[in-house]
């Protein structure tokens, strides 16, 4: 029961995963950009919605509703000054230039907002402990419900804007091929600022959530881009629907290695995404030999 | 390249330049001087300079990394602190302290070859994140290890059985010696058939393999130095700061600062690393009391320098006036009319 307690916590750790990846996974298929800053921007709107609830006394769902076009916008502004012309010098440029911005980010907010660790736990009330009980002593928290619910809503949400709606069909068009977009009437300029922008809502979503599960600081974005990093590995990337189990596979690996050692989560969770890396590059048909420096491939 | 020197009235090819020659000669002369430093240099100056040379490396293995090989790894840290932690596990273990230094960045290097036939099978910003996974590891399991005693470390007690001047000098010496050896090695790789392979790996890979070149074999092996220079530079901060945190050790901020001097001096020159860990080491003497404010200064240079001058200031300087002082590429010179250019 305590095992099958374990995977049931590590799903619902996983919806939390989804949720940070998916904006990141989204970016990567239609620009092909891994933003370094992703984290760090996840932690910036999680003190900017902490910082308008408390400001003006109101409840963090309401301060996200206010933080969402503050982000939007933030997105469209980083695409147009920073990701546009990274993307024009090249495939390393915006690695680099992704990875100033994080070293700015997260020593900005440690500048702004000193280095105590902070929590939007005690503005949502019961929410955060409330749950509900099972049978063998399974306790389901309220805020791991709504958090799965929200994840599903979010990347259904983003897979209907792809399939259905105009923007979605020239997100396509020019994650496919923005020369050619370009030829039929797509300002691929302007489909990658909304892209950005829409990335960045989906990530003011992620922060909220973080701030109200867990304690964050300024520091916290590396780690939260690494795991989101790691969901959309294990699940495959590209596809929206498997960032949702790769974060739930590595959230119930995380759970799993934390039954071992108190250094088990962390371990855990890097050697599942390991594992599937490894299994991919076996599976891929590549070489075998290369693994152990017997042959190396004469074409990678 | 060879049969053009043969047909008349072809550009000639040429290496050396009467001004390469003269910067090699300055820099042999450069280093001969070094090489006395702990005699006339007081203590201050030899510390700092020591930490100097820590930096040429830490630059010149990110830059042969990413300018060269068009790997941009954000996990090299993962071999700064396994250096440092092999040299404190292989002291601990008897080994004479100096002889630990030396040896753990070599195993470092061993242990990056089964590695990198892993890590190189990412790609781009996958390889980025996929290497600082690797690093976090790295941290995690160094932790677990009992003599470490997780984040509160643990010293490098056997190096205080010298004096602190013959140590500071000791530790100058091999900082200068690894520096020396390491971008020699650069300098002859780079020079060779394979440091044409390299670049041409990173300007395209398949059109690389397709005439005939050995990727993975020419990745690996860069791939295998900057591990091995990473450690070697862990293992010198350690002589140079004896205590081992793993924390310290294994934060990304040392990626921050390679990617900040290579940046800045030159990305995929060979000079350029050396300028920006010279301008590094200056910024750091003069800023580093300003804390946080200094960090977010770095972070925006690099952001700026990646995004306006890709070149970084020596890139620059060499693609204007076509001065190459370390000469690891070709020059051609157009025999009628005389008018020279450089390839790099």
């Amino acid at each position: 029961m305590m095992f099958f307690d374990q995977i049931l916590q590590g799903i619902f750790l996983g919806a939390y995963y989804a949720l940070i990846a998916c904006g990141l996974s989204f970016l990567f298929g239609v620009m092909r950009i891994i933003n370094l800053a992703h984290g760090s921007i996840a932690v910036l709107s999680a003190f900017l919605v902490l910082s308008l609830a408390e400001h003006f006394g109101i409840s963090p769902f309401f301060a996200l509703l206010l933080a969402v076009p503050v982000m939007a916008a933030a997105g469209f502004v980083l695409q147009r000054t920073i990701l546009e012309r990274s993307l024009r010098s090249g495939p390393l440029t915006p690695l680099l230039s992704t990875f100033g911005l994080a070293v700015v980010l997260d020593n900005s907010m440690f500048q702004s907002f000193g280095a105590n660790t902070r929590s939007l736990a005690p503005n949502i009330g019961d929410l955060s402990f409330a749950g509900w009980s099972g049978p063998g002593g399974i306790e389901v928290g309220q805020l791991a419900v709504l958090t799965l619910v929200v994840a599903v809503a979010l990347l259904s949400g983003l897979q209907a804007l792809l399939t259905y709606t105009p923007l979605g069909r020239a997100i396509r068009a020019c994650a496919e091929d923005p020369e050619t977009a370009e030829l039929v009437g797509i300002d691929a300029r302007h489909v990658y600022a909304a892209a950005t922008a829409i990335a960045l809502v989906t990530v003011a979503i992620a922060g909220t959530f973080l701030a109200m599960r867990s304690t964050f600081d300024p520091y916290t974005g590396p780690t939260q881009l690494i795991f989101a990093f790691e969901a959309i590995v294990i699940g495959g990337t590209g596809s929206l629907w498997g960032t949702l189990i790769g974060g739930i596979v590595l959230g119930v690996a995380q759970n799993l290695g934390s039954q071992v050692s108190p250094q088990g989560f962390l371990i855990g969770g890097h050697l599942a995404f390991l594992l599937v890396l490894a299994a991919r590059f076996a599976f891929a048909g590549r070489d075998w030999r290369g693994w152990f420096g017997v042959r190396s491939r004469a074409v990678a | 390249m060879k049969g053009a020197k043969d047909c008349e009235g072809a550009p000639a090819v040429r290496r050396w330049s009467p001004l390469s020659i003269a910067a090699i000669g300055s820099l042999v002369a450069l280093l001969a001087l070094l090489a006395f430093g702990p005699a006339y240099l007081g203590s201050y100056l030899t510390d700092r300079l020591t930490t100097l040379f820590i930096y040429v490396i830490m630059a010149s293995m990110w830059n042969a990394l990413a300018g060269y090989g068009g790997l941009v790894s954000v996990g090299q840290q993962a071999f700064f602190g396994l250096g440092a932690y092999l040299a404190i596990r292989l002291s601990y273990a008897g080994v004479n302290v100096y002889l630990a230094l030396v040896l753990a960045p070599l195993i470092v290097g061993l242990f990056s070859l089964p590695l990198s036939s892993f890590a190189l099978r990412l790609r781009g910003g996958e390889f980025a994140i996929g290497m600082w996974v690797l690093a976090e590891l790295a941290h995690l399991l160094v932790n677990l290890d009992g003599l470490v005693q997780g984040e509160t470390g643990i010293s490098l007690i056997a190096i205080s059985a010298f004096a602190p001047d013959a140590r500071r000098s000791y530790n100058y010496w091999l900082a200068l010696g690894m520096m020396t050896l390491l971008v020699v090695l650069g300098f002859f790789l780079l020079r060779s058939r394979t440091g044409a392979a390299i670049q041409a790996i990173r300007d395209n890979e398949d059109a690389a393999a397709s005439v005939g070149v050995r990727v993975f074999a020419t990745k690996r092996l860069i791939f295998v130095l900057a591990a091995a220079g990473c450690a070697a530079a862990g293992s010198l901060m350690l002589s140079t700061l004896v205590s081992f945190q793993p924390k310290t050790y294994f934060s990304v901020q040392w990626t921050a600062y390679m990617l900040f001097m290579t940046l800045v001096g030159g990305l995929g020159t060979f000079e350029g690393p050396i300028v920006g860990a010279v301008l590094f080491f200056l910024v750091e003497t003069m800023f580093a009391d300003t804390g946080v404010w200094y960090l977010i200064g770095l972070g925006a240079t690099a952001l700026i320098f990646s995004l306006f001058v890709p070149r970084g200031i020596w890139g620059t300087i060499s693609d204007r006036f076509g001065i190459q002082l370390m000469p690891v590429g070709y020059r051609l010179r157009f025999r009628v009319p005389s008018n020279a250019g450089a390839t790099p």
